[in-house]
């Protein structure tokens, strides 16, 4: 199959129960894909948000896509709380493993660098902590009675993204957003849906060379054209705040939800595969 | 000159920042960041501010990652945060109020909380709803600890604590009202802080901010912040002219 499919194409290999890393809501959000996996049904999602979430998370757990939620926050910003998420939670329906910005980047590395653990300082005396049965407290090897934490790696199965642009090579193009580039290292497969795609190679110029991804780590690409609306894409285009506001409004109750779905996820159409 | 709370707010946290190398503000700060920018000013452009969510006030190049890495190696001197609670020892909670199996309110989450709060040597509390719900004798979940045990790696931690109504520091594990904000009372602060602190048997009232601060605040900052901060920097600067001179 051709590096370049259709959206739903593309999503194929999320399938339920799978880890999946997304990144933080400034960086290139995909709603257009998260959207796809909503209409499609997919359930029991370990979400990964590198290294917080808004309205994907919120809108992903608000349809039961997600079984288990590690991150370490999620808000809509200055539109309030994410009120699936906060009712998800105070219910008990998701498992939540909070965790520390800096963990998850550094989780990541590791697997990144293909080795079990990283260390991180900090965290020693908080309830972030004491509720992560799978971090661990050493004394270092390097010190004296100097505690560290030891965070396992996090290899996700899948990391998906959105970015501004790809290559006919698979190339995509990330800017400064380098924690895609982390994403797409740690996780044993990469899909990315872009804006366009162009004929040429980012690679021949130094100048986009230093702000690509590399073909070899992506697996599927897709064009979805304004594909992290209502979210903003950096470098790109704003977020749609007219719209989240919306969100914010119809979220608030399970019945607003349902009828935000039905009209903004349902009834959307797909793009047909195209470039 | 008259000045509006806010206004005495970001003048008393710029005097804090001190004379360093960078101060972060974290999203959503508007307050901390006019005290940034006002203490960047005073200083001629010292120190380097970074307003975390705004690529054209920050030189990260190397993922979210950059800003923890930067931290843990004191390459950032001043940083804000804030707590649903705020305990009298220092303890922040972002998390959740209640039993932990079946909380009752729900926080956003820790953010870099659990690890910026160790490794900046200035870490400025701030709360602008000073009451016994959020500032609590003990937090109901530590995001971030205060203090830590001495053999524990520490670089940074609490050094003041700042709300509506007046201004603590803190040291050795404990808060000390330092001043009352003008209209507030000593009485006012005992009676709506729910943990114990030390108090001097004379506590000022928090000094109002200069006519070349506001002055500076105003013809200076306000139009930095304006992109970032459009409401708050047309609620707080643009209606002076109308309402606020003296």
């Amino acid at each position: 199959m051709s590096l370049v499919q259709s959206l739903d194409e593309a999503l194929t290999a999320i399938t339920d129960g799978i880890m999946l890393v997304v990144p933080r809501e400034v960086c290139g959000v995909p709603m257009a894909a998260t959207r796809a996996l909503i209409r499609r049904g997919v359930r029991d999602l370990h979400l990964v948000a590198l290294p917080t979430s808004s309205l994907q998370a919120d809108l992903m757990i608000g349809a039961g896509c997600v079984a288990t939620l590690e991150t370490s926050a999620v808000s809509l910003g200055e539109l309030g709380p994410a009120p699936r998420f906060t009712s998800a939670v105070l219910k008990g329906s998701i498992v939540m493993k909070d965790a520390t910005c800096p963990a998850l980047h550094a989780a990541l590395q590791a697997a990144e660098k293909g080795v079990p653990f990283m260390p991180l300082r900090g965290l020693i005396g908080s309830d972030v902590l004491k509720y992560r049965d799978d971090w661990k407290v050493i004394d270092s090897p390097f010190g004296n009675s100097d505690p560290i934490v030891l965070l396992p790696a996090i290899q996700p199965d899948v990391a998906l993204f959105h970015a501004p642009l790809a290559d006919e090579y698979g190339n995509v193009f990330i800017g400064r957003q380098r924690e895609l580039v982390t994403m797409a290292h740690a996780s044993k497969r990469t899909i990315v849906t872009v804006e366009k795609i162009e004929k040429r190679n980012l690679l021949d110029d130094p100048l986009t060379a230093a702000g690509t991804l590399p073909g070899f780590y992506v697996d599927a690409i897709a064009v979805a054209e304004n594909g992290a609306w209502p979210l903003p894409l950096p470098d790109t285009y704003k977020a749609d705040i007219e719209h989240l506001a919306l969100y914010a409004k119809m979220a608030a109750s399970e019945e607003g939800f349902k009828e935000y779905v039905g009209k903004y996820v349902s009834a959307e159409q797909p793009q047909p595969a195209s470039w | 000159m008259t000045f509006l709370p806010e206004e005495l707010l970001a003048d008393q946290i710029a005097n804090f920042i001190g004379d360093v190398r960078h101060v972060a503000v974290g999203n959503a700060s508007p307050i901390p960041a006019t005290a940034a920018l006002l203490a960047r000013e005073r200083g001629k452009g010292r120190p380097y501010v970074s307003l975390l969510g705004s690529a054209k006030n920050t030189f990260w190049t190397d993922g979210g990652r950059e800003l923890f890495d930067c931290a843990g190696q004191g390459r950032i001197d001043v940083f804000f945060l804030s707590g649903g609670q705020i305990d009298g020892q220092g303890n922040i909670n972002l998390v959740e109020i209640g039993d932990h199996a079946h909380p009752k309110v729900r926080f956003p989450g820790s953010y870099g909380s659990a690890y910026l709060y160790y490794v900046v040597p200035k870490v400025i509390l701030f709360r602008t709803e000073h009451s016994r719900r959020t500032l609590v004798p003990k937090v109901d979940f530590i995001s971030a600890a205060g203090v830590s045990e001495p053999n524990v790696h520490r670089t940074g931690g609490p050094v003041a604590l700042i709300t509506n109504r007046c201004l603590f520091t803190f040291a050795e594990g404990r808060f000390t009202l330092k001043s009352v904000h003008p209209g507030h009372t000593i009485e006012e602060v005992i009676e709506y802080t729910g943990f114990d602190f030390d108090r001097p048997a004379n506590v000022p009232e928090t000094p109002a901010p200069s006519e070349a601060t506001l002055t500076l605040m105003r013809d200076k900052v306000a139009p930095q912040l304006a992109t970032l901060y459009p409401q708050f920097a047309a609620k707080i600067f643009e209606r002076r002219e109308s309402s606020l001179v003296a």
